[in-house]
């Protein structure tokens, strides 16, 4: 079928060649040097940061995409918000990547519209002490990925919300639970494996991502996907084989990150109507 | 009884659209300032974008580049995903597994690898983005264009359409594209929508590879030029709407499942 032959030449042998290449020394021989360069300081830093990125967009995009979406799926809350909020959530989980990195600079850049706006009237500088925020930074990145991740855990997690049954609030309230408790000991445990598994795609999307972290810091924050992207657009590494390990080391946590979420999502579907 | 709107849940709707609608409102205003001033209003922003040559060329080639993808993948996954419904229902989890695939190998990651294993090949195909990065992109609308037609062809009855056109001496091709293929035109409309705004929105692959499509273009006008960035920024924008407003109007009153595409 011309379909596998597709997926054979045009995604599995290149992803094959990743991981060969990771293993090739400069002559193409088989070496463990560039995997064990990726324990480098530089590189090991890169890991860190795009983890710590990952983390913290995953958790906290999680947090509010979940509180939001509980928002507007729950009882008392007009049907009109749900559907704007779905729509809308398809359409920003898309705006990613440059366009998306200009907005950020647009609005909370140096000369943005908000942090021109924080100076004229209220007198705060955001980009002078105390507060020496820069855009440009971790935290930047991180603020802009979150425009991306609060809108996919929207969009995974309202199926799962919406399977909580009404019918299970009412039992618990009638044999005398507050809503604490209900959230405790049925809505949350109920909801966890949706909101684990929904937590590793965040984080995945925001470990793969590229383009958003490059068009807000031309490179300047040292995340795996920018190395990678230095060594073709900059030749800042000599050696090719570098790069290849960059990207194995990423499959290898993709990987890890896969092999999690699949039973997460056969529990999950467990509740499923 | 109808219960009112919960107080907190007003706080955090409202917290929701602050983060998503300030960004916008801001490149709005943004794009509106004067080139010269730096001061409102202007349209001179939106006058350097459209009086551009490059502008067009870009944006030229990305839409031709979606269209070769969305053709690619309809002649590559239409009869390969009809014939997995008909014939080899066993190899339908095989191929929803490879469509997770992209996830573990995201673009750049695949990028590394296709530069790598093409290198050397003919210039045509290597040198071109009609030959490197459509092929590359048809990978990437893969996962998108494989769950929105696999949804269309559940929900129709493959076999007696089939029998049915055949026993009526109908040929091959003639169930394919009198029969099958209008039955499963909303699937395949839905998966071009989002293949369009995949591959209209590609930064990561075009720019390792040294293509210059759209993105590639709004991103040197970020570098070079503040206010019509801006502008710019907004017209991308404003092509992801469309594209997912299509997509949303072609699936009316069907039970759709939400895609998202990738590609930050």
């Amino acid at each position: 079928m011309p379909f596998f032959l597709y997926a054979l030449f045009f995604l599995f042998i290149p992803a094959g060649n990743v991981i060969a290449g990771a293993f090739k020394s400069l002559t193409g021989g088989f070496t463990f040097q560039n995997v064990q360069d990726l324990f480098k300081t530089q590189y090991l830093d890169a890991y860190k940061t795009s983890i710590e990125v990952s983390l913290v967009t995953a958790i906290l995009g999680g947090a509010l995409g979940m509180a939001i979406a509980y928002a507007a799926l729950r009882e008392g809350t007009p049907r009109w918000v749900r559907s704007g909020l779905t729509t809308f959530s398809g359409v920003a989980a898309n705006f990613g990547g440059i366009p998306l990195a200009f907005a950020f600079i647009a609005t909370l850049g140096t000369i943005g519209v908000v942090t021109q706006f924080l100076q004229n009237v209220f007198g705060i500088n955001l980009y002078g002490s105390p507060i020496d925020f820069t855009l440009f930074s971790k935290t930047g990145v991180e603020l802009a990925y979150l425009y991306f991740q609060i809108p996919l855990m929207i969009l995974v997690i309202a199926p799962a919300i919406d399977g909580l049954r009404r019918e299970w609030r009412e039992a618990a309230s009638n044999l005398g639970a507050s809503s604490w408790q209900f959230w405790r000991h049925v809505g949350l445990p109920i909801l966890m494996p949706s909101i684990l598994g929904a937590t590793i795609l965040l984080f995945g999307n925001s470990f793969a991502a590229y383009a958003t972290a490059y068009g807000l810091t031309a490179g300047g924050v040292n995340l795996v996907p920018i190395q990678i992207g230095n060594y073709y657009t900059g030749d800042v590494l000599s050696n090719p084989h570098l790069a290849q390990a960059l990207a194995f080391g990423m499959f290898v946590v993709l990987a890890g990150m896969m092999l999690l979420y699949i039973p997460l999502q056969r529990r999950a579907s467990r509740w499923a109507k | 009884m109808r219960k009112r709107i919960a107080p907190s849940a007003v706080v955090w709707l409202l917290v929701g659209a602050g983060y998503f609608f300030i960004p916008l409102l801001a490149t709005l205003l943004f794009s509106l300032r004067k080139t010269s001033t730096g001061h409102c209003c202007s349209l001179s922003a939106y006058g350097y974008i459209v009086h551009d040559p490059q502008f067009w060329s870009t944006l030229r080639l990305s839409f031709q580049l979606s269209l070769e993808t969305i053709a690619i993948c309809l002649i590559l996954f239409v009869p390969t995903i009809y014939w997995v419904h008909l014939r080899l229902p066993r190899l339908r989890p095989v191929i929803a597994f490879f469509a997770l695939i992209p996830f573990v190998v995201p673009p750049i990651v695949l990028v590394v690898g296709l530069l790598d294993f093409y290198k050397g090949s003919p210039q045509w195909y290597y040198g071109s983005p009609y030959g490197f990065l459509a092929t590359a992109y048809v990978i990437l609308a893969f996962p998108y264009m494989f769950f929105s037609l696999d949804a269309g062809f559940r929900a129709i009855d493959v076999h007696t359409l089939t029998e049915a056109s055949q026993s009526l001496g109908a040929s091959w091709p003639t169930t394919m594209f009198r029969v099958i293929l209008p039955n499963i035109r909303v699937a395949a409309l839905g998966g071009a929508f989002l293949t369009l705004a995949i591959v209209m929105g590609e930064f990561t692959m075009a720019s390792l590879a040294a293509f210059h499509t759209f993105p590639t273009y709004i991103q040197y006008i970020n570098e070079t030029k503040a206010y019509p960035a801006a502008a710019v920024s907004l017209m991308s924008f404003g092509i992801t709407w469309l594209a997912m407003l299509m997509l949303l109007f072609v699936g009316r009153g069907r039970p759709g499942r939400i895609q998202i595409a990738g590609g930050h």
